[in-house]
């Protein structure tokens, strides 16, 4: 086990992470950030937090549940629900960024994409995310990365937040531990 | 003809026999000396197994002729004697209906020729069980089946005129009336006892006062006209107590129970397994410890199986499409022990009495239920109290495996029975090709 | 649990778990895309004993709004014995590869036969059996109770709910009895004496033969179907009687609690146990019970269909 991102490289990539979503959307005006949770949420409310500060203006955050659209479903028990929360003015013509916390496989994404477009057409969708650790299985890719980390496929990423695991660590951990 | 050295047999009394088996009589009872005739016997060592008198049912669908494919008579006649039975009473709700000496006389002649116990036929009191003309009941009493039970089971003699008369008509040849004491209008598609349990499951009740009501009014009946009367199956606590009160007033009535109702409650039609659907259903345990009671005091007479098979895709179904019925002959002895003997409400000696000689009594089936002593017709039961067994339905020897005791640990094994002095079961099994002169 | 057959399969969570879920699929069926994958590829089977448009229709729709192949089965007046149909009809579906089985049935306990017999690995849910349960049903009138009188979060502790009619024949009742005291609520069971079944004594509810003592307490009454042909068998003189003192009315409304709200399982004899003024009014939610019905089946369906079971075997725990 190893540590990939500290503390301080997480507080660093998402100030980062912040001004580029500003730059490229020129202000916060048009976006609209949804989080996928769990961690996804966090790290969400964590950039809409630094936005406004830098912007000194309210911006639009919400959840995004993608349970039901997801293709594995069928290989796991179920899992409940949580409630896909969309900030006041909905997402039609905005620029929505999902958030997440590692990009993998991509289908996360797919599903997100999905389930985006049963609640309205923004005008364009963005990705950030944390950690991209590569092995993609769908042609998606991320506007906004934290940090590129390279792996083998077998290898397990954690991403853990204070919000929920007491601490902001990313660890990257050989396969087959746990 | 083979003689037989039963040994070390154990009487009710609690000592230990040999018995000696001639001529399909019981020669000699003993322990100390053994006579000279011994010499030629064939030795059956029942190591300290209980014996009883072979055991008689007062209540038995064999259901031939017209349903042969849930049993026959030589079936049913190989599951009873496996289930230590010398006798048997095959109910008359067969197809054509035996309420004619002609379908009698078939039925009893079957079960001789069966050969593995003797199968007494029950007559109709109704012609086709219908509840509105008598039978010819002196024709079958008066045919070779010398039929002395009537009863339209299935159905209840429901018209009081009729049953006067057929208690009447009876007394004729010493007869007795078997009423399935069940009031046809309180129990419109009843499903289940009414109570608790059906009122969850939604299924419909069958109410105690159903049973109770045909039973009050008809031991009055019988008192009035001072004839016979037999009560099948009790399964109620207020009907023993009828029956009970009626006995202290002298009336002529005698009330069986079946085994299964005095284990099973209707909490098993908890998860709607048409196994447990029978009639007259299965009622609370208050009813059970009150049915276990009147057995043990003498108001209930006797145990009865009231075996009623019936093929797979009778009981493979919903439970208000599934037929009503257990099959019971090789379970009855163990389920008395269980529940009799091991709660310590009766000894081995009431068992000989409410599972032979009461019942035999009953019938008039003078060749049963006769004391273990020299002179006496050789039917006989061995039972190993101290062993068990696994019930298993398809092991069983009825034709049909519609038994709620699937898979339990039973107390008591047949380990022998011998009819007219020729064993049908050895070392716990059946003895092939039994044939009885 | 695996199967839904019956209220009292559900514990506490369960039950709350099925509820919050429907608010999360009734958002959906509020959006502008109603359709769902979920349940893309795999086989519903509407297995239909007994008639029932509405009940088939509403689980139809769930499945149709998560993408599941809908396959109704309407086995009624088929030549068949009832006896042999059930098990071959789900031997048959077995193969044909269904993955749930929502059945109706008019013997009480038929769906405890099919998820327990053996016959069939899929999983089966009741969708109303003889006079024994409807807990789908029970589902979404909780559901629409706590929408009105619980801000749509939590149980149902306080509040006060009437069911009123014939109890004894009634699945509805029996699985309303059971969810409902489970998740807190205090139920009364008003009905003329006949109408009630022998023991209710034993169930977790008040029983009361009159309805204008009750109505003043009750956040929520709930009525329900009376078959005229009972007072063939006796159950009550005359439908006018009945309506005389179970029926709600102009007159009784007005003894209700301004927030008090009426309910009806459907389909409704306007005029015999509820007057049309009734149903129509302001309080009553009888429309929107049809539209949450929906809601409570997507998440039943999801929560029974969508995973696999874990390491028990169970599918919602
Ligand atoms: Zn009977």
């Amino acid at each position: 086990m190893s540590i990939a991102l500290s503390a301080v490289d997480i507080s660093r990539a998402l100030t980062r992470i912040s001004h580029e979503i500003l730059e490229r959307n020129s202000g916060s005006e048009s976006i609209v950030l949804m989080g996928i949770p769990t961690r996804g949420a966090f790290l969400s409310q964590r950039l809409s937090i630094m936005i406004e500060s830098i912007e000194k203006s309210p911006v639009s955050v919400g959840t995004l549940d993608i349970t039901l659209h997801r293709d594995d479903l069928r290989l796991h028990p179920i899992r409940a629900l949580v409630p896909t929360l969309v900030p006041k003015g909905g997402i039609e013509g905005k620029n929505v960024i999902l958030v997440d916390d590692v990009l993998f496989s991509g289908r996360t994404i797919r599903a997100a994409l999905d389930a985006l477009g049963e609640m309205g057409r923004p005008k364009s969708v963005q990705l950030a995310v944390l950690v991209d650790r590569g092995h993609r299985q769908l042609p998606i890719r991320a506007d906004y990365v934290g940090k590129n980390l390279p792996t083998s496929r077998g290898e397990i990423v954690k991403v853990r937040l204070g919000e929920i695991d007491g601490a902001d660590e990313v660890l990257l951990e050989p396969e087959g531990n746990q | 003809m083979t003689k037989y050295l039963v040994e070390r047999a154990t009487l009710t009394d609690g000592s230990q026999s040999n018995i000696l088996i001639s001529e399909g009589v019981i020669k000699w009872v003993g322990h100390s000396v053994l006579p000279v005739e011994v010499q030629d016997a064939i030795r059956v060592d029942v190591n300290g197994a209980i014996a009883l008198p072979g055991l008689v049912d007062l209540h038995t669908h064999l259901r031939e002729p017209g349903r042969e494919d849930s049993e026959t008579v030589l079936s049913g006649s190989r599951s009873a004697a496996k289930g230590g039975f010398t006798a048997v009473s095959a109910m008359a709700n067969t197809f054509p209906v035996a309420d004619t000496a002609g379908v009698v006389e078939q039925v009893y002649r079957l079960g001789q020729l069966a050969g593995f116990v003797d199968v007494f036929p029950i007559g109709a009191v109704t012609q086709g069980l219908a509840g509105k003309a008598l039978a010819e009941l002196g024709a079958m009493a008066d045919s070779e089946a010398r039929v002395r039970v009537f009863s339209d089971d299935g159905n209840c003699v429901f018209d009081p005129m009729v049953m006067r008369r057929a208690l009447e008509y009876v007394k004729k040849f010493g007869g007795v009336i078997a009423q399935h004491a069940q009031d046809p209008v309180l129990t419109v598609d009843s499903q289940m006892n009414e109570g608790i349990i059906s009122s969850r499951l939604g299924l419909k009740g069958w109410p105690s006062v159903a049973e109770e009501a045909i039973i009050a009014r008809d031991v009055l009946l019988a008192d009035h006209v001072g004839s016979r009367l037999h009560i099948c199956h009790v399964t109620t606590a207020g009907g023993v107590e009828i029956i009970r009160w009626a006995k202290s007033r002298g009336i002529q009535v005698s009330a069986e129970v079946t085994p299964h109702h005095l284990l099973l409650t209707d909490d098993y039609a908890r998860n709607f397994d048409p196994v447990f659907k029978v009639n007259p259903p299965l009622r609370t345990q208050e009813d059970v410890m009150a049915l276990r009671e009147g057995l043990a005091d003498g108001t209930i007479d006797i145990v009865a199986t009231d075996h009623a098979p019936h093929p797979s895709e009778s009981k493979e179904c919903e439970w208000q499409a599934a037929a009503f019925g257990m099959i019971g002959l090789e379970t009855a002895l163990s389920i008395v022990q269980l529940t009799m003997v091991e709660s310590g409400l009766i000894s081995w000696s009431h068992v000989a009495d409410r599972m032979s000689l009461a019942p035999a009594k009953i019938g008039r089936y003078s060749d049963h239920g006769q004391p273990i002593l020299p002179g006496s017709t050789a039917n006989l039961t061995f039972v190993d109290s101290g062993g068990s067994w696994k019930v298993d339905r398809d092991l069983m020897l009825s034709r049909s495996r519609n038994t709620p005791f699937h898979g339990m640990e039973l107390p008591g094994q047949v380990v022998a029975t011998f009819y007219r002095g020729e064993p049908t079961v050895l070392n716990g099994a059946l003895v092939r090709g039994t044939r009885v002169s | 649990m695996r199967h839904l057959l019956s209220a009292s399969d559900l514990t506490y969570s369960e039950a709350l778990k099925i509820l919050d879920t429907a608010a999360q699929m009734a958002r959906v069926s509020e959006g502008p895309v109603k359709k769902l994958p979920t349940l893309r590829g795999r086989t519903i089977v509407n297995l239909f004993f007994e008639d029932s448009t509405r009940t088939r229709i509403s689980f139809e729709a769930a499945a149709k709004r998560l993408s599941a192949d809908v396959i109704n089965f309407s086995a009624k007046g088929s030549s068949v014995s009832k006896g042999e149909s059930l098990k071959d009809t789900a031997q048959t579906l077995q193969a044909m590869g269904a993955d749930a089985i929502i059945i109706r049935h008019d013997s009480s306990g038929a769906p405890q036969r099919l998820a327990d017999s053996g016959w069939t690995s899929s999983v089966v849910i009741n969708a109303g059996d003889g006079t024994h349960e409807h807990p789908t049903q029970a589902l979404l009138d909780a559901f629409t109770i706590r929408k009105h009188l619980k801000v749509g979060v939590g149980d149902l502790s306080g509040l006060t709910i009437a069911i009123v009619g014939d109890i004894l024949h009634s699945r509805v009742a029996r699985s309303n009895v059971t969810l409902l005291s489970l998740l807190g609520a205090q139920v009364i069971l008003v009905a003329p004496p006949t109408l009630l079944p022998l023991g209710v004594e034993s169930w977790p509810a008040q029983i009361s033969f009159e309805l204008d003592s009750v109505l003043p307490y009750v956040d929520a009454v709930m009525m329900l179907r009376v078959q005229q042909e009972r007072m063939n068998d006796f159950f009550f003189p005359t439908a006018r009687e009945y309506s005389h003192y179970f029926g709600l009315n102009a007159d009784r409304l007005a003894l209700l609690k301004p927030s008090a709200i009426i309910m009806h399982p459907g389909p409704m004899n306007r005029g015999l146990e509820i007057t049309a003024a009734c149903a129509d009014s302001a309080r009553s939610v009888i429309v929107e019970q049809v539209a949450n019905g929906v809601s409570v089946r997507m998440a039943v369906l999801y929560l029974l269909v969508a995973g696999a079971p874990d390491e028990n075997g169970e599918s919602l725990a």
